[in-house]
């Protein structure tokens, strides 16, 4: 058989809606399962209980971002105005930490949005030029009204047949092994 | 004694019957099927503004800036009027997408996209004046702090230089909130979309966005964190463009009260254009279920507590200027009232302090066509707000033997116009090409997507469960 030649990423199960998808998570979690995800078109309300989600350390990533921002603009401002450049204005002191605080607050918050959306980025591994779910043509319905749960083939308790039972306990609509591509 | 409280169930969010699908057909259909031919009639309008725009900076770059009505005392004219209207309608965006997404307000859902990119583009009108302002455009780079070869830097305690750090930090951070936001949308384009062009263009853009929940795990953090970061931001640039002017020690303009007046000033005029741009677009695009009539509410809500806000900045600018003695304010708070401007400042009047008392009426505040006629008088009463600070304080400032008359010319007029062709420009790409309303988002405030409304034994959806549990008072005496 074809199928035989290739690799397992996979087994897909599709629900019916976020409350069942809520539910599956949670027993796939309490089965013991830990490299699996679920896929829905938005943010579902408490998956991150039934999934076991430990928290995003993306705040850490924009806080060293607005930090590298605010102390590189102080940095660059008190070395240009003190040093480098010092200019007689109105006969003001050169450094004058209270008017350079417009400029310190504009890059620190250029720093840190930079951080959050390339930091989001990143954390979730993208961009990703090819993913074997899209081999799956009902997955097309994940970004539009489609609830998916898939275990993958890299978790240690991992069996077809195991998970398929499991996906059928819970309700699912649909049920697919999900293949590399070759 | 107990008093009987009546429940009053919330207006849904999204008008008629729909479903997350129905709501992706609605939303999807328009960047994927073919181009209306109202499109190219008003994507080619905006194309000869466009080009008259690019004509005019082409001519100001050639002659100087003489071809302005720019005068001795007022030598800021339309260019810096255009530059804070523009960046002022900005700021609705911001407000919608970055602070009402933080005060958990369901209905920015249905116009936040719409309004983002509006913002993108508003500030992309506005950042053109006062880089062609400087008269000398090809060393615009002196702005910038970039080691250059005459060894000089950039002055930090100018307040003209804060504007470039806020107005461009301003366009970036709009820029990645509004991408991020989209990436979502981009791939559910990207799944619907039948060409092939279309799906790769979609495909690329939405960087391989599967929806999985341990991405939109960071997902939300990173659209939750960059709200947060855009809050403080949106405050501050017209609180920066309001420096400009305040930090000077022109009578009118030295005024402690500008910071805050100009953010409600701007948050008022920008709230306008959404309206003016909406009333439109859901007409053509089909989209009243999701711009319905209670989100034009809200929104005139808003309208009128800035424009109150204004209107009570404008109260106290001349109880400041009689108050404080100081006979230069009360000068110009005189001479705008009937001075050489005194037109000026009546068309002020009418456009913000009377028109939002209209929005007192719930009538009114529902009524599409008199919505509509608001937002277009709001929107003129804030140019001549500008118009009122940069021209009229300027021209007639400390001597009355330096006064001289501002008239704009020709050049001033179209290069304000062809401003607009720039702006609809984009807009009719974005309405074209792109998603103009958050459907992840919208999805996400649904009663359907929030498992607790689901039955527990059937996992059915289960619409009294949206409803808050009634607790049966206990009688008191």
């Amino acid at each position: 058989m074809e199928a035989d030649n290739r690799q397992i990423y996979g087994v897909l199960a599709e629900f019916r809606n976020p409350k069942e998808l809520v539910d599956a998570a949670e027993s796939v979690k309490n089965s013991g399962y830990s490299d699996f995800d679920t896929y829905a078109p938005f943010p579902i309300h408490g998956m991150e209980k039934a999934m076991g989600v430990k928290k995003s350390p993306l705040g850490w990533i924009v806080l060293s971002g607005a930090l590298i921002g605010m102390v590189g603009a102080l940095a660059l401002m008190v070395w240009v105005m003190g040093y480098e450049y010092p200019m007689n204005i109105s006969g003001k002191p050169f450094i004058n930490i209270p008017i350079y605080v417009p400029i310190t607050f504009e890059l620190t918050v250029l720093l840190a949005a930079f951080a959050a959306t390339f930091g989001m980025i990143g954390l979730n591994k993208l961009p990703r030029f090819n993913n074997p779910l899209f081999n799956v043509e009902r997955f097309e319905k994940a970004s539009d009204d489609g609830f998916f749960v898939c275990i993958e083939a890299s978790d240690d308790l991992f069996a077809e047949e195991k998970a398929e039972k499991l996906f059928r306990s819970n309700g699912a609509t649909h049920i697919e092994t999900v293949y590399d591509s070759e | 004694m107990s008093t009987d409280y009546q429940y009053e169930s919330k207006p849904a969010l999204i008008k008629g019957d729909h479903s997350f699908g129905s709501i992706t057909d609605m939303i999807a259909k328009t960047p994927l099927s073919p181009t209306p031919k109202l499109w190219y009639l008003a994507f080619g309008l905006s194309n000869v503004l466009l080009i008259i725009l690019l004509g005019a900076i082409g001519y100001l770059v050639w002659d100087g800036t003489g071809i302005w009505g720019l005068n001795n005392p007022a030598g800021w004219g339309w260019a810096i009027i255009n530059f804070v209207w523009w960046v002022g309608i900005g700021h609705a965006g911001t407000l919608i997408s970055a602070i009402l997404f933080l005060f958990r307000q369901g209905w920015r859902t249905a116009i936040n996209r719409f309004a983002e990119a509006m913002t993108i583009f508003a500030v992309m009108c506005a950042g053109i004046f006062p880089a062609i302002h400087v008269g000398r455009i090809w060393v615009i780079y002196w702005v910038f702090p970039i080691p250059n070869q005459m060894a000089a830097w950039p002055n930090f305690s100018s307040p003209l230089l804060w504007d470039v750090f806020a107005v461009s930090t301003y366009f970036t951070v709009s820029l990645l909130f509004w991408y991020v936001g989209l990436i979502p949308d981009l791939a559910t384009l990207r799944d619907k979309a039948k060409s092939k062009i279309a799906k790769i263009s979609y495909g690329i853009a939405a960087l391989g966005w599967t929806g999985s929940f341990r991405n939109w795990w960071h997902y939300e953090k990173a659209y939750m964190i960059l709200a947060g970061l855009a809050t403080p931001l949106v405050l501050s640039v017209h609180t920066i463009v309001s420096f400009d002017f305040a930090v000077s020690v022109i009578p009118g303009w030295h005024s402690t009260i500008f910071p805050p007046y100009f953010v409600a000033g701007a948050i008022y005029s920008g709230f306008a254009m959404v309206l003016t741009l909406m009333l439109i677009a859901r007409k053509i695009y089909k989209l009243e279920d999701i711009m319905n009539i209670d989100i034009m509410e809200k929104m005139n809500l808003v309208m009128m507590v800035t424009g109150n806000l204004v209107a009570f900045a404008y109260l106290m600018e001349g109880f400041i200027a009689w108050y404080s003695g100081y006979i230069y304010e009360q000068g110009i708070f005189w001479l705008y009232v009937v001075g050489p401007y005194a037109w000026g400042f009546w068309i002020l009047m009418f456009c913000n302090v009377i028109t939002p008392q209209f929005l007192w009426f719930k009538k009114i505040r529902r009524n599409v066509g008199l919505t509509f006629v608001i937002s277009i008088i709001v929107n003129i009463g804030m140019w001549f707000e500008r118009f009122m600070i940069a021209v009229a304080s300027l021209s007639t400032d400390f001597m009355p033997s330096s006064w001289d008359y501002f008239s704009p010319t020709f050049w001033d007029i179209i290069t304000y116009i062809g401003t607009f062709g720039l702006f609809f420009t984009f807009f009719l790409l974005f309405l074209r090409f792109l998603p103009m309303v958050a459907i992840a988002e919208v999805k996400g405030v649904m009663p359907q997507a929030d498992p607790h409304n689901y039955d527990e034994d059937s996992k059915e959806f289960d619409a009294s469960k949206t409803e808050p549990v009634m607790v049966q008072q206990e009688q008191t005496v």
